[in-house]
């Protein structure tokens, strides 16, 4: 336990991503089975253990502090797991530490009564890091900004296997995953995973910038402000199973219960998710606005309330898979074909089909595009009508191009210092618009916040501008004189009560940095709302 | 005759001594100030007299009269010297005995007497060892007035040795980097200096320019710290492999961009909690404190055993809390104005 307690600290204390693959990679490769497969699966999906709750180790700490003690102690550290671990009163000569192994095996042991002896007794046998790692596995959720995905693209580091061939084969596989050790460590045949409900990698596209394609040899699709997910049938009669993935490969099916039993057949599609909602307008509604779908995502249980007021539905892209057959070497145009005689099959209260944009040339496209005001459309996609479904992004096959955004100049108000790399720099902006005639003495009002859009250097320039330029201090926070104007891109604007201007932007992002602008000629709040799409 | 210790009046802004008109770490300017040591928020300038260790007054004049502290104070009118044991008589029949506390350089607590009554004012204090000052003295008195910056019972500060190896391990798994350790500039820096020495670290330590004057101070003051180097003197490849020392401030300071690629660190009790180093940035906490651990006041109030304990600040409420239950009085002191943020 005291390696994997080491590695939940360093993990805790890293924000790299390349640092904490190569922690959780040296990990792996350094710690015998079955132990490295126990904390693999902690670190990814995590473990359960019904008997241990939060509740529980706190009953346990009040029966051995002082409640009021124990209170204040938890108040100040801001978690159940932490707090105990440093308040543990340990015994003097403590027991030999278990591996990891032991533990889950003991964790895995324990019910809601033989809980209060037999789980002391092994927070006795731990030093403090020892129980935090304990604690954190016992309760499920680790909170050390490993993500299931991270974990597995270490695991394939390790190893030197394709992140891929990982996804493919550990949907079904239960901790400590032997099969999947023998494959990537030891060099045996890989799991077989024909009949169960793994994660293909997604087919991505490049922007299109400023090439310009030919319509005779690409098709052209709406592009859905939604999250692109894949759903994915598997198995055989009864034990047939149903999971949702994220862009990332993260099973997200938890928080979309209601798509999990409407797939009548063995299949892996590609779709974008939206939920369904108030009309926003143009010829291709019947989604609501990503304001509406933000509500459900990140959720691991879903109310009833929100499943009836925001239903999700998949707005199919594409087949990969369809009752056995891999289709993912075929042309696209096949593909699509497959795909509308299977549309039929499928209930429509929770699939429709992202239709094809039909243009004369290029030039017609590009005014389609221009039109588009359905607020749950990001834009236009491009693919070419021979590609096959190939995992990542390749050049020449798929093209995305997005709506021109909206550009409105606001005023920088404050500014606070990014983190990672960043963490010396104020990166992060906070800008406003005036809400009347700033020469008749109106006021500046944020309306927005943005820490891209500008290059490393332009970076040092601002930064250097903040340092010089501050009225007033907030913690982590500057306030600067207003004087720099930045020209701000975003893809929509919304109402919101967030900011004091009533207003929000989505993807706001630095257009241009407007050094040469002065800032009473800014944009006012009204042509910002203005651009608020109905 | 007066009630029993009614000389003496906590105040927001201090501890007052009405017969000898005379504060305690008072946070306004007054008359007569009795400081415990040179921490800003406990020593602040602009009184007409200042009565404190020649330690504590050596470190109030660099700070006030080198402008090296951003602080508002001015250099004391008049410094009267005072050495760990003395006693000084104050106008009133108070009297006012200086006695080691072991918090920093100069630190001490303040007995006063007067009328047959005892009371003592601690200050900060530890009871840890500290190569750099002499350690704290538990002396019996009526009215024991306490710190409470750790009092919480989750805080029990590790070994300090622990501690160093935990740095020199990381520092040596990572000869291309450097270790860069935030830590308060009057006190822990030196501390940190001196520990790592002790357990055999020879190489040049690295200092932050606002550091420099006050490890000269502590070297004046027979405290050895080795070969120590400005980083403003230093190339970057000089430092790589090697621990340089700044103000906590900073470490996320654009300060920070002329090292080699830093490993951050943070000497500090509030380490202790994961939380609270992941705010700071901190890649590699090190629990080290100069204030007392939770054990270390539960048993200075224990062994003190005064017949009544004022808790001045921190968290009060748990330290409160722990005296009810073991039948010791004890009252919380509103003061206002003291900072733990970085100890």
């Amino acid at each position: 336990m005291e390696e994997f307690a080491a590695l939940i600290d360093a993990l805790v204390y890293t924000r790299s991503r390349n640092e904490k693959l190569r922690l959780i990679a040296e990990y792996l490769r350094a710690t015998p089975d079955p132990d490295r497969g126990w904390a693999l699966a902690a670190l990814s999906d995590g473990l359960d253990f019904p008997a241990v709750k939060s509740s529980t180790i706190r009953n346990l700490l009040k029966d051995r502090i002082d409640p009021v003690l124990w209170t204040l102690s938890r108040d100040f550290v801001g978690d159940t797991a932490e707090t105990a671990s440093l308040l543990w009163p340990a015994p003097e000569h403590p027991p030999s530490p278990p591996g990891v192994s032991e533990t889950v095996e003991l964790l895995g042991a324990m019910n809601r009564k033989s809980v209060l002896a037999d789980l002391p007794r092994l927070l006795d046998r731990l030093d403090p890091s020892g129980r935090y790692a304990l604690l954190k596995l016992a309760t499920g959720g680790m909170r050390i900004g490993v993500s299931s995905r991270l974990a597995k693209t270490a695991f394939a580091q390790a190893f030197d296997v394709e992140i891929d061939d990982v996804e493919e084969y550990w949907h079904g596989l239960q901790p400590p995953f032997p099969e999947l050790f023998a494959w990537a460590a030891h060099g045996e045949d890989p799991p077989d995973t024909e009949n169960l409900p793994t994660f293909r990698p997604f087919m991505l596209a490049h922007p299109l910038d400023e090439t310009v394609v030919d319509l005779a040899d690409y098709a052209a699709e709406w592009k859905w402000d939604g999250i692109r997910v894949q759903l994915v049938r598997a198995g055989g009669g009864g034990d047939a199973q149903t999971r949702l993935y994220s862009r990332s490969g993260d099973d997200i099916s938890a928080t979309f219960p209601e798509l999990l039993d409407v797939l009548p057949v063995n299949a892996v599609l590609d779709g974008e998710l939206l939920v369904r909602g108030v009309h926003q307008g143009g010829e291709e509604g019947g989604a609501a606005s990503f304001n509406a779908l933000q509500q459900r995502l990140g959720r691991k249980t879903v109310s009833k309330k929100m499943l009836a007021e925001a239903p999700a539905f998949v707005r199919l892209y594409d087949v990969l898979i369809l009752e056995g057959e891999d289709l993912r070497k075929l042309p696209w145009t096949e593909r699509r074909a497959r795909l509308e005689s299977l549309i039929d099959r499928l209930p429509d209260s929770h699939f429709d089909l992202s239709k094809v944009v039909e243009a004369r040339d290029f030039d017609h496209l590009g005014e389609i595009r221009g039109g588009s005001r359905d607020e749950a459309i990001e834009g236009l996609m491009l693919k070419r009508k021979d590609s096959p479904y190939i995992a990542g992004r390749r050049v020449g096959y798929w093209y995305k191009w997005k709506r021109d955004p909206l550009l409105v100049d606001c005023v920088l108000m404050y500014a606070q210092r990014g983190s990672g790399k960043r963490s010396s720099f104020y990166s992060d902006y906070t800008f406003g618009c005036w809400d009347g005639d700033p020469d008749q003495g109106a006021e500046l009002l944020p309306v927005g916040k943005a820490y891209s859009g500008f290059t490393d250097e332009e970076l040092k320039k601002l930064d250097r501008h903040v340092r010089q330029r501050t009225v007033n201090r907030f913690g982590p926070v500057r306030e600067t004189d207003r004087s720099l104007v930045f020209e701000v891109a975003f893809d929509s604007v919304h109402e919101s009560k967030r900011h004091k201007s009533g207003l929000a932007m989505r993807f706001p992002r630095i257009h241009r940095i407007r050094w040469d602008k002065p800032p009473h000629e800014a944009d006012r709040i009204a042509a910002l709302r203005a651009l608020i799409q109905d | 005759m007066a009630a029993p210790f009614s000389w003496i009046k906590p105040d927001p802004h201090g501890i007052y001594v009405e017969p000898a008109d005379a504060w305690v770490d008072p946070s306004k300017p007054v008359a007569l100030a009795l400081v415990t040591h040179g921490h800003a928020d406990h020593a602040r300038g602009g009184h007409g007299e200042t009565v404190a260790t020649p330690e504590t007054l050596a470190i109030m004049e660099l700070r006030y009269r080198t402008g090296a502290e951003d602080d508002a104070g001015e250099i004391p009118h008049r410094a009267i010297p005072v050495e760990y044991g003395e006693t000084i008589r104050l106008k009133g029949g108070v009297d006012a005995t200086y006695i080691p506390a072991g918090h920093v350089l100069g630190s001490a607590q303040i007995l006063l007497e007067h009328a047959g009554e005892r009371i003592i004012c601690t200050g900060d204090y530890k009871r840890r060892a500290d190569p750099t000052c002499p350690p704290f003295e538990v002396t019996p008195c009526d009215i024991f007035i306490t710190e409470a910056t750790f009092g919480l019972p989750l805080f029990t500060h590790p070994p300090i040795a622990d501690e160093m190896a935990k740095l020199l391990d990381r520092l040596a798994a990572h000869p291309d980097r450097c270790v860069l350790v935030g830590a308060y500039a009057l006190g822990k820096a030196q501390r940190v200096i001196a520990e790592l020495r002790a357990a055999g670290h020879v190489a040049p330590i690295y200092l932050h320019g606002a550091m420099e004057k006050m490890c000269r101070l502590y070297e004046e003051h027979g405290v050895e710290l080795g070969e120590l180097r400005l980083v403003s003197d230093a190339k970057k490849d000089d430092m790589r492999g090697q621990i340089v020392i700044s103000p906590s401030s900073a470490l996320n300071d654009r300060w920070s961009r002329r090292l080699p690629d830093p490993i951050t660190a943070m000497a500090s009790g509030w380490m202790r909690v994961r939380q609270r180093a992941r705010q700071r940035n901190v890649e590699l906490p090190l629990v080290i404190s100069d204030h007392a651990d939770w054990g270390e006041l539960t048993r200075t109030i224990q062994e003190v055993n005064a017949q009544e304990n004022w808790i001045t600040h921190g968290r009060e409420d748990a330290l409160l809390r722990w005296c009810q239950l073991h039948q010791r009085r004890a009252r919380a002191l509103a003061m206002v104005g003291y900072e733990d943020e970085d100890d």
